[in-house]
């Protein structure tokens, strides 16, 4: 069974919730007791319909200010398929969260209220869901029950979104738009017959027919090594497998691999799945590769296929979004992680920050703050075994790590080589 | 509507439970599994078993055992750590209560599921675990929708929601300050359901209080409380036997019972899929307030 993760973002109140609500109402995916929370929740409000928003804001704080501060994880399932949703915040000083949810998603869900239209939080999200190369695209024009179900409405926000895309550099990903109401349903799971014009699928229809074609299967083999497993038992005395996921591409029994950075070669003698022995390991999957012969590889190592080795980095040119409260500033270090591997890395320049409106980048910038996006020089302590987000994002993401608190400062997508 | 049975375990959701596992071994010095007993951590050490395989699973359990469980949970741990040769610690709330430290609470719905949050934070300082792997799922409760998967708490356990880490992609980040320690939750994308075509799928054996079974019931508020010595009543609640399982395991005096007649996996599962009532409808902890759950994670609880 597949499991499609969607990262949703909006602005504030434009029924993102709601929508969540409805998706899950309609796919029987609310219990009784959790329903009948719901009626007496929106009754103490004063409503007089059942809010199904209150259902994702699950903190306090965000009952009280009725919005989204960090990001919900709600789950449904058809016959067909399992759902992840990453309900993230619309609210600007909240957008590191936003990229946290968004950052294992397959689909970018943004919602836009069709009396509004697009407005400053629509290209945010969207330069995000670009940054990410999220590989579908689903622009919900929602409240259009509020517009008189208006074709010519709809039709004007999808033109004015199709300019965005063309200025954008938008990158080709799969881009639908759907008119709905999550207030009354429409279009959401069912036609209720308000949306005539639209020849379309449901939100839902269109999400069950989004094909896996695990483009990552495609791309270049990588393993970083998590952990060496030496049973030292009797039975498993000479046991030595490198246990990890498979980031990336395939490995097959035999195949000769090159242990980075050491580089010493080496051939794939088993690839174990607890008791089982496979012939592949895939993408994503967990795994433990043993070897033919001794070679010298540890944590935060990476095996490679010897024909497919990735570039060494010691200078890493990226575009980072920075999400302390404490800015960025050139010169300092940090501690840069990169899959499993941590490295210390210097920020030798802000090379730029791009205004996320007018995507203008703005030169001459020392530090970044809050939110920020932009690109930046990195100089590394060690080399990094890196492919480039835009071909191969399971290996050209990283992290940057703040040494003294400890905290994720930032999230970095590498541009070079 | 009927839903369709899926009876197939996506498998994704395993391989990234291990990826998740190895990181904490890696990344902490000494981690340890929180083990109730219950369906979730059950599933929590099968994951492990195959995470290190065939190395030995390089972490202990932690059992904070409450002295009101079901005797059913305690035997099968018992079973089960004798079974795999793991280690286990067990830290009674008894004897926080002996101490001085926590106080029983009185009245018709006395229950010991707040005062183990104490043991547990005791128990954390005192083994100086750095990371505690815990079975919780996002889909249990909508504070824990919000958990991240490597969940830092301060040196009183305490979680600040609105000061989580950004957590991306599966880069995670394990690093902490003396005296904090991380809350780990590899099964956080798992449903109910996932659990149990989980167990369905790799035949685990479970304790038998989750299939249907005859016991002494009491009555009250609209749900079955399992009758036991832990359970102040008055004199109007009566027990009586009834046919009943349960669909999680917490403390007697905690944990309602369901009607049944499922005893077997494909029944539970199915009965799960027909459902009225969702999986914590029946934890009278989760119940108190609407924020319940929130507030006791703020305090330290898992």
């Amino acid at each position: 069974m597949e499991v499609l993760r969607i990262a949703t973002s909006g602005s504030v109140d434009d029924g993102k919730s709601t929508l969540i609500g409805r998706l899950l109402y309609d796919t029987q995916s609310i219990p009784q007791d959790k329903m009948e929370a719901l009626h007496a929740a929106s009754k103490r409000k004063g409503l007089d319909f059942t809010d199904l928003s209150l259902l994702t804001d699950g903190l306090v704080a965000e009952r009280e200010q009725g919005i989204t501060i960090d990001v919900a994880h709600i789950y449904f399932s058809t016959p067909t398929r399992k759902y992840i949703i990453a309900d993230t915040p619309g609210h600007i000083e909240y957008t590191r969260n936003m990229v946290t949810g968004a950052s294992n998603a397959q689909v970018s869900l943004i919602l836009i209220d069709a009396r509004r239209g697009i407005v400053e939080q629509t290209y945010r999200h969207f330069f995000i869901a670009n940054l990410l190369r999220i590989p579908y695209l689903v622009v919900c024009v929602n409240k259009m029950d509020l517009v008189e179900y208006s074709e010519a409405r709809f039709n004007q926000i999808v033109e004015d979104f199709q300019q965005l895309l063309a200025n954008a550099g938008f990158k080709g990903q799969a881009v639908q738009f759907v008119p709905i109401s999550s207030l009354y349903g429409e279009n959401v799971a069912t036609r209720n017959g308000a949306i005539d014009w639209y020849q379309g699928p449901t939100l839902l229809a269109y999400l069950e027919q989004i094909s896996f074609d695990h483009e990552d299967n495609r791309h270049p083999a990588r393993f970083p090594v998590q952990s060496v497993i030496r049973p030292r038992t009797t039975e498993y005395h000479d046991f030595r497998g490198f246990a990890g996921k498979v980031a990336s591409g395939h490995f097959t029994v035999g195949d000769e691999v090159v242990s980075l950075p050491s580089g010493q070669k080496s051939r794939i003698k088993t690839i174990e799945q607890f008791e089982k022995q496979l012939t592949v390991a895939h993408a994503r999957e967990s795994v433990i590769i043993t070897l033919e012969g001794e070679i010298d590889s540890s944590r935060g190592n990476m095996l490679v296929k010897a024909d497919q080795v990735p570039a060494q980095l010691k200078e890493i040119q990226a575009q980072i979004c920075w999400m302390d409260q404490q800015p960025l500033t050139a010169g300092k270090t940090y501690l840069l992680q990169h899959g499993v591997n941590r490295v210390k890395a210097k920020v030798q320049q802000i090379n730029y920050v791009t205004d996320v409106t007018s995507y203008q980048a703005v030169s001459d910038k020392t530090q970044m703050g809050l939110n920020d996006i932009g690109s930046i020089t990195l100089k590394t302590a060690a080399p990094v075994f890196a492919d480039s987000y835009a071909e191969n994002p399971a290996n050209g993401a990283f992290i940057l790590i703040d040494e003294y608190n400890n905290t994720t400062v930032a999230v970095g997508f590498i541009a070079t080589p | 509507m009927t839903h369709q049975i899926n009876w197939e375990f996506p498998q994704a959701l395993e391989d990234e439970a291990i990826y998740i596992l190895r990181e904490t071994a890696a990344q902490f010095e000494k981690p340890v599994l929180l083990f109730s007993g219950g369906k979730d951590s059950i599933t929590l050490v099968r994951l492990a078993q195959k995470a290190f395989y065939p190395g030995k699973i390089p972490f202990a359990l932690l059992h904070v055992d409450t002295g009101h469980n079901f005797p059913e949970t305690i035997e099968f741990r018992d079973w089960l750590v004798n079974h795999l040769g793991l280690d286990i610690i067990v830290r009674n709330v008894q004897d926080s209560i002996d101490q001085g430290k926590v106080q029983e609470e009185t009245g018709k719905y006395a229950s010991r599921n707040a005062l183990q949050t104490v043991t547990l934070l005791d128990a954390i300082e005192e083994g100086k675990f750095d990371a505690c792997i815990g079975g919780a799922r996002r889909d249990e409760e909508k504070a824990r929708a919000k958990e991240r998967i490597f969940s830092v708490r301060d040196e009183f356990g305490q979680w600040n929601a609105k000061m989580q880490r950004p957590e991306l992609f599966d880069i995670l980040n394990g690093k902490i300050n003396i005296g904090e320690n991380v809350r780990v939750f590899p099964i956080s994308n798992w449903t109910e359901l996932d659990v149990w075509n989980y167990i369905r799928r790799e035949n685990l054996r479970i304790p038998s209080i989750y299939f249907a079974h005859e016991r002494e019931i009491i009555e009250r508020d609209g749900l079955y409380w399992p009758y036991s010595p832990y359970l102040n009543t008055t004199a109007e609640e009566v027990p009586y036997r009834q046919k009943v399982r349960f669909r999680t395991v917490g403390d007697m005096t905690c944990t309602a019972a369901v009607l049944s007649e499922a005893d077997k996996l494909e029944d539970i599962i199915a009965e799960i899929m027909e459902a009225k009532i969702s999986e914590r409808g029946a934890r009278i902890d989760d119940k108190r307030s609407e924020a319940a759950m929130e507030k006791r994670k703020q305090a330290g609880y898992f």
